[in-house]
């Protein structure tokens, strides 16, 4: 377990009655890491997510994260400290505006009193003010700034993806946690995603976890590899070096080509 | 000191068995909640309201002086088939909008009911005579009635009948299939909505049944179906909604826990005794006694 | 005369009252059918004080204490409810609510010094129409104001996605709380108000069915919605006293319009008039 990384990961399980999804993993993310988790499904990548943002605790293990141990730490807490995440079924605020979905990402980063909103003091209108072109300017770098009076559910598929990247990010994380991201994706929009997600990276310096079946993705953006089997971390590394494999080829590669038959 | 004491113990088993006979009407009237909600998630707050309209339909049968068990028929088919009807013309089509505009509806329905009730029947209660001639047993310091005998029976068989009903027939495996995944049950053929509308016609009929059966302790008027479905929903509840046995447990639980309030401390308070318990449930073990604790997916 | 004005001061009071469960259902998305409980709570709390325990202050102070006395009665029974009843979703929240409702109701008709169940009597005739729409606007206020504040969006962020909302720092159990207590306290006051207009509290003024007329009244404008629940309450409270003027069969009718309306708009209509939208015309008007 290393001092200077971001995010830490020790021995940790997850248990839900006999089941274990999560078994005894260790991994450590650094600062601006655009790592991958790969694995068939059903190897506990969700669930592993679920475990950093604090919607299930680990039955045994910690996770470090900023060397602040996350034990007791509120998911709406771990949110403050810089962790934000996409869903894997998209989890949007619907029947919201698109800039009113970023704008409550803002919640954890917002200086004004609850008086100050009720009785609307320019201290509350300037911030207001500041928030909102935040927010626009996320919109615009999603190609989304001309949809913002939108309710979310009326956006594309492709679109609502987007704008859950866009809130993420709106909560202003030092990692990211992107949960199959190109799912439901057509080529060529999986390919805008991954220049998307080269720029947020560069232009946010953040670290970001990815989960992805289209391993073309994942190969060309991520420059480390995770792969969990059964709940099980069984390798680590370089794009090359998981290719090569065999324990992934035979866990990972195996189900790929079920699914194709 | 001690003959007190005895006196309180007698007291106390009295205050069971009159909980007994009690608890068992909670417990019919409990199950049509439970059938529903199993099968298609919606707490049918107008159940209580069947009960009154096959009640009411009862007496009026018993007053054109047909046979108390052909009463008792009249009663089980006009609960069951005001069950169907509302199904098919109000919950259906509400039924995919989602589950809390699906209960608002069901609220809406219960108290159309109670208005329409007292417009059509009147606002006076009735009285049904006890189905069979009431004899009194004294044993020792207690007083066993055969209509409480003869009302644990009935809703002991119900059970046993839908036990039977739900592993050994068709329409009840079918039934089963739908409480556990509606859509699945579809795909395999089942015509879902049909086995709804007869869940719906069976709950109800027992409820009706219940109704008839209520006659013993209480009078029988168009508001009568709120007090009665609320305790009956919230013995469901504790049971473990969804849980046939659960309903008959919760039932008991109620009907024993009210009489001993009642008879030990005071009986303006029998009526909050079952929501104490919801709470207390609710708060310890929100699934209900029988019910298995289920973690939400993300 | 007096019929108009005595209207006007139930439409006022069920403006209030209407607004005060939009918090707790149609921003917070926490469904609750015990508001009624809340609203007797204040009116019994605060008739309690002015009965028995009035200071020897003007009418106007006394009745400001009185609101206040309201407020704090409700929002502690919003408090006792809703800390161990909040991690309850869906429909057994529904149920819970609706039990606390009628246990207060219970309560209420067995205690003897509030007049049990024969009613309470000769409470002090210190509200009027200004007291009930002073109180209204203030409501209406902030309401609008809250709705367009970060505390607001949280709440209402909680109920399109609890998960999601947690997940972007929103504290769930604080910001469903914070709506329990002050819904719960709002409808309180109006309960103050009720009461020190009416004169006289009745323990089936606080039973099940009103808890359901007030979720019509939210539902109806529109479950989120400042200015639909404005409207809600002025149509449902003018609506059946319209009725009674129609004619004798429908007078008799009117209380089965009330469930039937319910289920005609949650076939056509479920998200109510206006669903969570603001009417514009009146969006401005109430921001001057």
């Amino acid at each position: 377990m290393s001092a200077s990384a971001l995010l830490n990961l020790n021995q940790v399980t997850m248990k839900f009655g006999g089941l274990t999804a999560v078994n005894n993993v260790s991994l450590a993310v650094n600062p601006k890491d655009l790592v991958a988790l790969i694995g068939p499904n059903g190897a506990g990548k969700t669930t592993l997510f679920n475990t950093i943002t604090g919607i299930y605790k680990p039955t045994t293990g910690r996770v470090v994260f900023n060397n602040i141990d996350l034990k007791k730490t509120k998911s709406s807490d771990i949110a403050e400290l810089g962790i934000a995440r996409t869903f894997q079924n998209i989890r949007l605020f619907k029947n919201l505006t698109v800039i009113d979905n970023i704008k409550l990402a803002k919640h954890t980063r917002i200086h004004y009193g609850f008086w100050s909103g009720i009785f609307r003091t320019k201290k509350f209108l300037l911030e207001e003010k500041k928030i909102e072109t935040e927010c626009l300017k996320l919109l615009a770098l999603f190609g989304l700034e001309h949809k913002k009076n939108l309710l979310a559910k009326n956006l594309s598929y492709g679109e609502q993806r987007k704008l859950e990247m866009a809130r993420a990010l709106g909560s202003e994380p030092k990692l990211l946690l992107l949960d199959e991201p190109a799912a439901g994706m057509n080529p060529t929009e999986t390919k805008d995603l991954t220049d998307l997600i080269h720029l947020i990276r560069d232009q946010f310096n953040i670290a970001i976890i990815l989960i992805e079946h289209d391993m073309k993705l994942v190969m060309e953006i991520a420059e480390k590899i995770f792969v969990l089997d059964y709940g099980n971390l069984i390798a680590e590394g370089a794009p090359k070096e998981i290719q090569n494999n065999p324990r992934v080829i035979e866990a990972y590669l195996g189900v790929e080509s079920e699914d194709k038959s | 000191m001690n003959q007190n004491l005895t006196f309180f113990l007698w007291d106390c088993l009295q205050y069971l068995i009159n909980g007994i006979a009690q608890g068992s009407l909670y417990a019919l009237v409990a199950l049509g909640y439970t059938m529903v909600y199993g099968i298609i998630r919606l707490v049918n707050f107008a159940h209580g309201e069947f009960l009154m309209i096959g009640a009411m339909c009862g007496f009026y049968a018993l007053k054109f002086s047909l046979p108390m068990g052909a009463a008792i028929l009249v009663a089980m088919l006009s609960s069951g088939i005001i069950a169907v009807v509302v199904e098919r013309i109000v919950y259906r089509p509400i039924r995919a909008s989602g589950r809390i505009p699906a209960l608002i509806t069901a609220i809406g329905t219960s108290l159309f009911f109670q208005y329409f009730g007292q417009l059509t029947f009147g606002a006076d209660p009735k009285t049904i005579p006890p189905f069979i001639a009431e004899k009194i047993f004294n044993l020792g310091e207690v007083n066993v009635s055969n209509v409480q005998i003869a009302i644990f029976g009935i809703t002991f068989f119900v059970l046993i009948f839908l036990w039977w009903l739900t592993h050994f027939t068709k329409v009840g495996k079918a039934m089963r299939a739908t409480s556990f995944n509606l859509a699945a049950a579809e795909l395999m053929g089942i015509d879902t909505n049909k086995i709804i509308s007869f869940t719906f016609f069976l709950g109800a009929a027992i409820a009706g049944l219940g109704g008839m059966l209520m006659g013993y302790t209480m009078s029988i008027e168009p508001m009568m179906g709120m007090n009665l479905g609320t305790k009956a929903f919230v013995a469901a509840v504790v049971g473990g909604i969804g849980i046939i046995p659960g309903a008959a447990l919760g039932g008991f639980i109620i009907g024993i826990a009210e009489n001993l309030v009642a008879g030990l401390y005071k009986s303006s308070f029998r009526d909050g005794v079952s929501f104490f318990i919801l709470i207390i449930i609710l708060l310890v073990k929100p699934s209900g006694i029988l019910g298995k604790n289920i973690k939400e997916k993300v | 005369m007096d019929y108009y004005l005595q209207i006007l001061l139930i439409v006022g009071i069920f403006i209030t009252l209407t607004l005060s469960l939009n918090l707790i259902n149609g921003f917070c998305g926490q469904f609750s059918l015990g508001h009624a409980g809340f609203w007797g709570a204040g009116a019994y709390a605060s008739a309690l004080y002015s009965v028995y325990y009035a200071l020897p202050m003007t009418n106007s102070l006394n009745m400001l204490l009185a609101l206040i006395v309201g407020f704090i009665a409700a929002a502690l029974c919003g408090l006792l409810i809703g800390v161990p009843c909040l991690r309850l979703k869906g429909d057994y929240l529904a149920i819970a609510t609706l039990g606390f409702g009628e246990i207060v109701r219970i309560t209420i008709t067995m205690t003897e010094k509030v007049g049990g169940p024969r009613g309470f009597i000769n409470i002090p005739h210190w509200a009027n129409i200004y007291w009930v729409y002073t109180i209204a606007l203030i409501t209406i206020f902030f309401m609008f104001n809250l709705k367009r504040s970060a505390f607001g969006r949280a709440i209402i962020s909680i109920r399109e996605d609890e998960i999601a909302a947690e997940n972007m720092g929103v504290n769930l159990f604080k910001s469903k709380l914070f709506s329990f207590i002050i819904g719960a306290g709002i409808a309180g006051m109006a309960g103050a108000l009720f009461a020190h207009t009416q004169q006289f509290l009745h323990p089936s003024n606080f039973n099940f069915m009103w808890s359901v007329i007030i979720l019509v009244m939210v539902i109806l404008g529109g479950q989120g919605s400042v200015t639909g629940s404005v409207i809600g309450a002025i149509v449902l409270t003018i609506l059946p006293e319209f009725l009674r003027f129609v004619g004798g069969t429908i007078s008799e009718w009117r209380m089965t319009i009330f469930p039937i309306l319910l289920i005609v708009l949650m076939m056509s209509r479920p998200e109510g008039l206006f669903g969570a939208q603001e009417l514009r015309w009146r969006f401005k008007k109430e921001k001057a």
